[in-house]
């Protein structure tokens, strides 16, 4: 029994000093109450677009947080990814209604106080709470933008303009059309046959009992032979019509305002069928590195300065209403282009993406899961 | 310090096996740890399933993953493609390296010899990927073949983006590691056997068929175990130069892992090829290739 030598006092006093909560952290719920100094870097997931220089120079240069991004492709690559090195090689991620759900069961993400963000209260009320990031009052990231999935089409190539989805369910422009390669691309089949064949009943593109989910794979197969290419990126989109192999496909206004700039001749729209949709929420990992320059970022993204730019570089709508004289200022018409503070009427005529289950939203539990989509999708392409 | 040096070295001396032990033992280990390992912990997990909400591993044991490999048409026709695309990639660089190969290793003087080596090995030092977008480039729509196919008045080739060009960018992208094996098979060849077959009256084509063809074969079949295996596990030049139908083993196996997080299905489809070059290098072997390399 050795004495006790100050070393083990040393080593005992250190032990009790780690275990008392850094600065900021720890309400009664465990949610960070003020927002800590950064910890000088901020590994993000995002879609291609999303960390432009525009926004992230002057992020990194009031607040230290090197920013470090990582583009995924799909909804599935951004889960998946966040799962990586035991959840904690990103911080955050900027996930779609078709992803938030897998990251919050699967506990990969963790609840944020959004009482951090000052323009919090500013977003439109459809975005402070909804249900793809908030669970019994408990919000699992902050809402970003939200935007359509558009018809995009060759004006030189294609004319008249399209009015509806089933010109690219048509022979007419066989070999050259393209659509995302994502098994969310279903719901876009079965909001089309939603219209086109009302006799299926179909309500919810994503709520799907098999008969339905038949059906929209029968009119996809249909399809295939029209497609010069699934689009995995949308960098190959952009390239197939710029070099005239696709005129036409489903696409986001991101590759619109690109293609525009390169003096391609497009436009987009949206159908008369109306169109699918995705909400964006900046979610932050259960397993974070670096925390504070992750709420810092959360509030930067949400001024509506920076909401307007990234509005206007990628073609979506910002949350914050707030940034619409501000689009407007820095492109005329673009708050109205991108429906900026538009009705609650319009937001909800888009059928946002969200990960389709089982339970079918009616009592009953018949409804393809999203494996079951993912699989179908595979087999669809052969 | 000395003395426990030399009993070391006694003991080798006197148990040789300790020696080898200790050589091979890094090397080893290493295949062993970081390669067998990886492939045993791949193959068990393709005996498990994925929770369908969490996609979260389950170990529950089962054979689903296999069968639905094997009843879904989808999944087999996209082995199908794999093999076939493969083994059409091995004939065509075969029939592309021969001749390439003989000017080199027969005719070729010191200086074009080096160079054409030089000339074949260059690719080789830019990114795989640069040499697929460029493929994608010559191939597209308004690329440099139609453009030059139009000059000539011929009907534009829309080969862009299809299994064609997958075809014609793995041709190109694995032509070095066919030309180099059979470089080295017909450079082998002693001249000794051509003038003697020479003497005994055969014709040119007859030495040809019956005294360099057999003598540089294993060569050609050592260059195809690179083209046919680098095919069948590719998943890349797929992706960017293919088209709709156009999806390879390798996509699924990395849409599986890298997006949809069904790792265990992806491990049951990753042991088809597994297979599939299992029964190659057995028949490589008794063609001879392994002497070859």
């Amino acid at each position: 029994m050795t004495r006790i030598r100050r070393l083990h006092v040393l080593v005992a006093v250190f032990a009790a000093a780690l275990c008392v909560p850094a600065a900021g952290v720890s309400s009664g719920n465990g949610l960070p109450t003020t927002i800590g100094p950064g910890e000088g870097q901020l590994n993000l997931v995002a879609w291609e677009g999303y960390t432009q220089p525009q926004w992230v120079k002057p992020f990194v240069k009031a607040t230290g947080c090197q920013v470090h991004a990582k583009y995924a492709g799909s909804s599935d690559e951004m889960v998946t990814l966040m799962r990586q090195g035991g959840g904690s090689q990103y911080d955050m991620v900027s996930a779609s209604g078709d992803a938030s759900l897998r990251l919050i069961y699967g506990k990969d993400v963790q609840p944020v106080n959004p009482n951090l963000i000052p323009d919090f209260k500013n977003f439109i009320p459809a975005l402070k709470s909804p249900p793809h990031n908030t669970i019994n009052g408990v919000h699992y990231g902050i809402s970003l933008q939200w935007g359509p999935n558009t018809l995009l089409y060759n004006t030189t190539k294609v004319k008249p303009a399209p009015s509806s989805w089933a010109s690219i369910y048509s022979a007419q422009f066989k070999g050259k059309v393209t659509v995302p390669d994502n098994p969310i691309q279903i719901a876009d089949a079965a909001l089309y046959l939603s219209k086109a064949k009302p006799s299926l009943g179909i309500t919810d593109p994503y709520e799907l009992n098999s008969t339905q989910f038949n059906a929209a794979i029968a009119l996809l197969k249909q399809q295939k032979p029209l497609i010069k290419k699934y689009w995995a990126l949308a960098s190959d989109e952009i390239d197939l019509f710029k070099n005239g192999d696709a005129v036409i496909g489903a696409s986001w206004p991101y590759q619109t305002n690109t293609l525009i700039a390169a003096k391609v001749p497009v436009k987009d729209e949206i159908p008369k069928e109306g169109a699918t949709g995705w909400a964006d929420t900046w979610m932050l990992s259960a397993h974070a590195k670096h925390p504070n320059c992750a709420y810092k970022w959360l509030a930067w993204v949400s001024t509506p300065k920076v909401q307007a730019q990234q509005a206007i570089y990628f073609g979506e709508t910002p949350a914050n209403p707030k940034a619409c004289p501000i689009m407007d200022q820095l492109s005329k018409g673009s708050a109205a282009q991108y429906h900026c503070g538009a009705s609650a009427a319009y937001f909800n005529s888009i059928k946002f993406w969200k990960t389709p289950i089982a339970a079918c939203g009616n009592g009953k539990n018949d409804c393809m899961d999203y494996t079951k989509w993912q699989q179908a999708w595979t087999q669809l392409k052969g | 310090m000395r003395a426990a040096r030399l009993r070391l070295s006694g003991l080798f001396w006197r148990h040789p096996w300790a020696k080898a032990l200790l050589l091979l033992a890094p090397p080893l280990l290493a295949f062993a740890l970081v390669y067998l390992a990886a492939l045993v912990a791949l193959f068990v997990s393709s005996f498990w399933s994925v929770n369908p909400f969490t996609t979260e591993i389950q170990h529950i044991w089962n054979l689903d993953n296999y069968r639905t490999l094997w009843d879904s048409s989808a999944y087999r026709s996209i082995a199908l493609r794999t093999i076939g695309i493969a083994a059409g990639v091995t004939l065509t660089d075969a029939l592309l390296a021969f001749p390439l190969g003989y000017f080199m290793a027969r005719i070729a003087g010191g200086r074009s010899r080096a160079f054409i080596f030089v000339a074949v090995l260059l690719p080789l030092w830019s990114s795989y990927l640069i040499r697929v977008y460029i493929w994608r480039l010559i191939l597209d729509q308004n690329g440099v073949l139609n453009w030059t196919l139009r000059k000539v008045g011929l009907p534009a080739a829309n080969i862009g983006y299809s299994n064609w060009a997958v075809w014609l960018v793995f041709t190109y992208v694995w032509l070095p590691f066919m030309i180099l094996p059979v470089y080295g098979a017909l450079e082998r060849i002693p001249e000794s056997y051509i003038e003697a077959s020479r003497d005994l009256g055969a014709s040119a084509l007859t030495t040809f068929r019956r005294v360099i063809l057999p003598l540089a074969l294993p060569g050609v079949v050592a260059g195809s175990i690179f083209t046919f295996s680098l095919t069948l596990g590719d998943y890349v030049t797929p992706l960017l130069a293919g088209g709709a139908s156009s999806q390879f083993i390798g996509n699924v196996v990395y849409q599986s892992v890298g997006v949809s997080n069904n790792v265990p299905f992806a491990a049951a489809f990753a042991a088809v090829p597994l297979a599939v070059m299992g029964v190659y290098l057995l028949l490589a072997r008794r063609l001879g290739a392994f002497e070859a390399m």
